[in-house]
Parts: structure tokens; C-alpha cells; sequence
């Protein structure tokens, strides 16, 4: 299947003493598709990342990355793939731009520096001094800098962890921009909105299992579930859960003669599903993470 | 459906790149106020401090206090430029992630490396020459003749190679950013003091003496006074000689150990 996926990883595990912190783990990435890899701390979450991105060394497993084993990866690999680190700052006494510049030395093709520092709304501070930034500008420097090769693939580690929400809606904007160019994206986060918003699948990591792999609207069996009703009337508020909840809607209005006061009809919403989800493992994970 | 494969132009070259890694290391150090000061601009502060300070002349020699200053000041700075600097260099970009976003990219590790050598040859030469330019314009340093040029090119080669060594090797098992400082600085101030920077070797007893003739430092400043200083010196040098051999065995044996710490040593990651 080589060059079919981006990634294909086979029973991958990596443990620290008596900690597991990867447990034998499949994981399949598409070629153009952005995936997300959601979890509670310690999950498991960079320590994946970190092998996939050559970084750290597996207890056992296959990994392939771009058809590679990124633990003997060279620089042709390194070309192909981009990387946005979760702790990463700048200490630099360089310029925003003089990075850019500098990064974009290492690459046979890299993107025309003017045209990044405007993807990623940094053009007014192309001239400060990379650690005079604030953090969410370090951030989005971090990302251009993870770009500036045109990676087929990217990685973002926890991207948008202190933006504000306009920050985090434009850095949405630019990652949309590159998967619509191609770019294969694995993106970890804790803001489920975030994957909801950008994910075409995402995959629930705990306890250094994969709970489940599927889309942000069926994850956890959101599309299916019931759906609550909601209304407030004399005797305060009432909650119907239910299959069918346009039947119950049409007869609330009948009883009421046309509005149903406070009405609100709610699915699931993917925090909803996700923590039942580490909730549920957790209690039997932790025993069986104990015992292996 | 296969993976896109993108033509492969061709990546700029390892010593391009490591031009290139010199450059930006030069900006970082010259445009930060810490390793200015504590690093780069603190020879010439002590050369100013003791050379007027300290006036006279060398008991039993017509060699003037600031002379030995500026030989020892010299010698210093090697160690100064080369291991204090980039120890603390390296920890911090370690700790802040710095090299860890070098290692995701295409980048050779060799570039690396070279730029942090062009950084310190760059510095260092520059620092030479304003210390020697400052002790002979207000200290009446003499500036050597060609005979000792050669002498030299080999203390300079393999003192600075042996502090840039041991400075990567240090730099590398520091874990803590905030603590580099305090880790080197202590070693690199208690050699000054054993190693004829600020005191005349032959004044330290002889147990002090022996576990000084261990460290670099002592051999790079022994080597710089033979530079600097007129031959008339040695009747307050050990044993009345320059010891050119031994120094110069000494610092390649230093030279060894540091590039085989490094080889051991060096990460790009914390973890």
C-alpha cells in the first residue's frame, strides 16, 4: 500500500519505566485529509506525535510516515514534512522576517516570505524581534515557520493554545488554506471545537489507547443519538429526550397554539460525547494499564 | 492514489548553510544586551578595570603589570567566547525549543556546528583585536613581531577549539536554562585565578599550581604571554619556560575529550 496513506501506524508502543504511554496502537492518516487527535493529559497524545515526527524512539510497532520510518529519517524526509512543536519559543534576537528568511534557506522551494508573513497576520511585526512577540504571535510565527518548506505533510501540536477567538478563527482560515492545497495536516488539540471546525476525522486518545477513529459528527454515536427537547412553561422547565424530536416539536406547538416558550433542541454535542468517552475508559483503563 | 512525489531541487549545501547559521548567530549575540555584556564586552571592561587599577611592574621584571593583564585577559577570552558563551547559548536554545525546531527541518546537523564555530572565531578575532589595540594605546602593550605569529595561530587554534568543545559538551548536559550561567561561570572564574590571568602563576602554591597545569586555561594564558610578553618574563614562569610542548599536548588532549563529550552528549531535545 506504500503512498496510499500518509500515515499507517501498526501496534506502535512506547513506554517510560513501568509507564505506558503509548499501548499498541493503529492509526491510519490519508493523503489531503486533516486529522485531529483529541485526549485528556497524558494521554498519549505528543508522545504519538513525537515518534511520527521522528523526534522520540518506539518500543515497538510500524510506523510509516510519508512511506518512511521516520526513526531513520533523512533530510529529503525532513523536506517533506513540516513541524509545529507544542513548547517551542524564540529567543532570538533575530526579526519575525529575518526567521522566516532564514528557515526558508533550508528548502529547495519555499514559499515567498512576504506572501507567509500575510497567511498568518504577521506582517505589521516583520521587523520586532521574534521574543518581543506575544505569545499567540510566537504561535502563529511557529506555524509559518512549520510551513515555509511547503510540506506534504504538517503537524500541529496543540497550535492554538492561547489564542484569543479571533486569533484561533483566522489560524482555522490558513490551515483550511493548506489542506486546500494539499497539505496533509495532524493536528493535536484539547478545544473540541477546534477539531469539530477543522477535522475530517479525528481520533480519541486515552490512556495511550485509541477509544475510537471516525468524524467529528458521528464520533461516539452523535449522529444517531437521542435528542433532547427543552421547553419552560408554568410549571418550569421540562426535557424530553427523544429519536424522533420534530414529532415532539410539532405537537409541543400544537399544545402551546404556535411558540413553544424557551424552546431547544440538542444533539450531543462532540465535548458531550468525548467526555463520556475518556469518563468511560478511564475507569476501566486505568486498571488495565495497571496490570500490563 | 500515490503519494505526490515533488521534484527534488536541489537543497543548499551544508557549508552554505552553515554560513548562513553564522550570520544569524552573530546577530544573536551581538544584538543581545546579556551576552554583549557578560560575554563579549567583559575582557575589555576587566582590562580597563585592572590595567588602571593595577599600576607597576612585575617583581624582577621590566614587564608592566597591564602587559600581563592584556596576555592573560586574552587568553581568558577564549575560554570566555568559546565555553561560557555557548554553554549558556545552547542550554537556552535547548530549553526554549529552539533546536528542536532545527531539528525538524532539512537542515545538516553539520551546518549547525559551523555556525556556532563562525560565530566564535568571529568574536573572538574581533575581541583580540580591540584588547590588544586597548593595551596598546593606554598600556603601552607591545604588539609581537612575525616570529611569534606562528605561536600564535596554534594557542588561538587549539585553545579555542577546546573551549568551543567543551562548551557544546557542558552546554549539552545542562538541563536548566537558568542554572547554565551559575554552572559555568563558576569553573571559568576559579581557572582565571589559577591560570596567571590576574595573579602570576609562580605566586600560587604548588599543590594549586599542579591541578591548574590540568585545565586549558592555564595553558592558553602561558601560551598568550609567550605572545605577548617579552622573553624576560619566564624568570616568574615555572621552571623559567614557555612549556610550548606540554601546552600544546595538554590542549589537544582537551580537544579530544571535548569532541568526544560532544559526540556522547549533544541533543537536539531535552528528552
Amino acid at each position: 500500500m506504500a503512498g496510499a496513506t500518509a500515515i499507517d501506524v501498526r501496534g506502535l508502543r512506547k513506554t517510560y519505566g513501568s509507564f505506558v504511554a503509548v499501548a499498541d496502537i493503529d492509526l491510519t492518516v490519508e493523503l489531503g485529509e486533516i486529522f485531529a487527535i483529541l485526549g485528556p493529559n497524558g494521554a498519549g497524545k505528543s508522545t504519538t506525535v513525537e515518534i511520527l515526527e521522528g523526534f522520540r524512539t518506539r518500543d515497538s510497532g510500524t510506523v510509516q510516515v510519508l512511506g518512511a520510518d521516520p526513526a531513520s529519517a533523512d533530510a529529503d524526509w525532513r523536506a517533506r514534512v513540516g513541524t509545529v512543536l507544542q513548547t517551542s519559543g524564540f529567543t532570538d534576537e533575530l526579526s519575525v522576517r529575518e526567521i522566516l528568511d532564514h528557515f526558508a534557506s533550508f528548502y529547495a522551494t519555499p514559499r515567498d516570505t512576504a506572501e507567509l508573513l500575510a497567511a498568518v497576520g504577521l506582517t505589521e511585526k516583520a521587523a520586532a524581534r521574534a521574543r518581543t512577540l506575544s505569545g499567540g504571535q510566537q504561535r502563529r510565527l511557529d506555524v509559518a515557520v512549520g510551513v515555509v518548506g511547503r510540506p506534504e505533510l504538517l503537524f500541529l501540536d496543540e497550535p492554538t493554545t492561547g489564542f484569543d477567538p479571533e486569533a484561533r478563527r483566522q489560524f482555522w482560515q490558513l490551515i483550511r488554506g493548506l489542506r486546500d492545497e494539499g497539505t496533509t495536516i495532524v493536528l493535536t488539540t484539547h478545544y473540541l471545537d477546534e477539531a469539530e471546525a477543522l477535522a475530517d476525522r479525528v481520533a480519541v486518545l486515552v490512556g495511550g489507547r485509541v477509544m475510537e477513529v471516525a468524524t467529528p459528527a458521528t464520533l461516539g454515536g452523535r449522529s444517531g443519538a437521542d435528542a433532547s427537547v427543552r421547553w419552560v412553561d408554568d410549571d418550569g422547565p421540562h426535557e424530553i429526550l427523544t429519536d424522533r424530536p420534530s414529532r415532539v416539536v410539532g405537537e409541543l406547538a400544537e399544545r402551546f397554539g404556535g411558540e413553544v416558550p424557551e424552546l431547544r433542541v440538542m444533539r450531543p454535542s462532540l465535548e458531550d460525547v468525548y467526555l463520556a468517552m475518556v469518563a468511560a475508559s478511564q475507569l476501566t483503563g486505568d486498571a488495565e494499564r495497571a496490570s500490563t | 492514489m500515490t503519494a505526490t512525489v515533488r521534484p527534488t531541487a536541489p537543497r543548499a549545501g551544508a557549508l552554505r548553510l552553515g554560513c548562513k547559521r553564522g550570520v544569524v548567530e552573530l546577530k544573536n549575540t551581538w544584538r543581545s544586551k546579556q551576552s554583549l555584556g557578560f560575554t563579549v564586552l567583559f575582557p575589555e571592561m576587566m582590562l580597563l578595570l585592572f590595567a588602571s587599577i593595577f599600576k607597576g611592574r612585575i617583581d624582577f621584571t621590566n614587564v608592566k603589570v597591564s602587559q600581563v593583564y592584556v596576555a592573560g585577559i586574552i587568553g581568558s577570552s577564549l575560554m570566555s567566547t568559546g565555553f561560557v558563551g555557548l554553554a549558556i547559548g545552547l542550554a537556552a536554545e535547548r530549553d526554549a525549543g529552539m533546536l528542536k525546531r532545527l531539528a525538524g527541518t532539512p537542515m545538516p546537523k553539520a551546518s549547525f556546528f559551523i555556525g556556532k564555530i563562525v560565530m566564535v572565531l568571529a568574536t573572538e578575532m574581533l575581541q583580540i583585536v580591540v584588547l590588544v589595540a586597548l593595551g596598546a594605546s593606554l598600556f603601552g602593550v607591545e604588539v609581537p613581531g612575525p616570529s611569534r605569529w606562528l605561536t600564535f595561530v596554534w594557542v588561538f587554534g587549539l585553545g579555542t577549539t577546546a573551549a568551543t568543545l567543551m562548551g557544546i559538551a557542558v552546554g549539552s548536559v545542562i538541563r536548566d536554562a537558568k542554572s547554565a550561567p551559575a554552572v559555568v561561570n563558576l569553573p571559568f572564574v576559579a581557572l582565571q585565578f589559577i591560570s596567571g590571568v590576574w595573579i602570576t602563576v609562580t605566586q600560587l602554591p604548588g599543590w594549586l599550581l599542579g591541578v591548574a597545569k590540568v585545565f586549558p586555561l592555564f595553558w592558553i594564558c602561558q601560551g598568550m604571554r609567550s605572545v605577548f610578553l617579552p622573553d624576560s618574563f619566564l624568570v616568574v614562569e615555572p621552571g623559567h619556560s614557555w612549556h610550548h610542548a606540554t601546552g600544546a599536548l595538554v590542549l589537544v588532549g582537551w580537544c579530544v575529550l571535548g569532541f568526544v563529550l560532544c559526540m556522547r552528549n549533544f541533543r537536539w531535545t531535552r528528552d
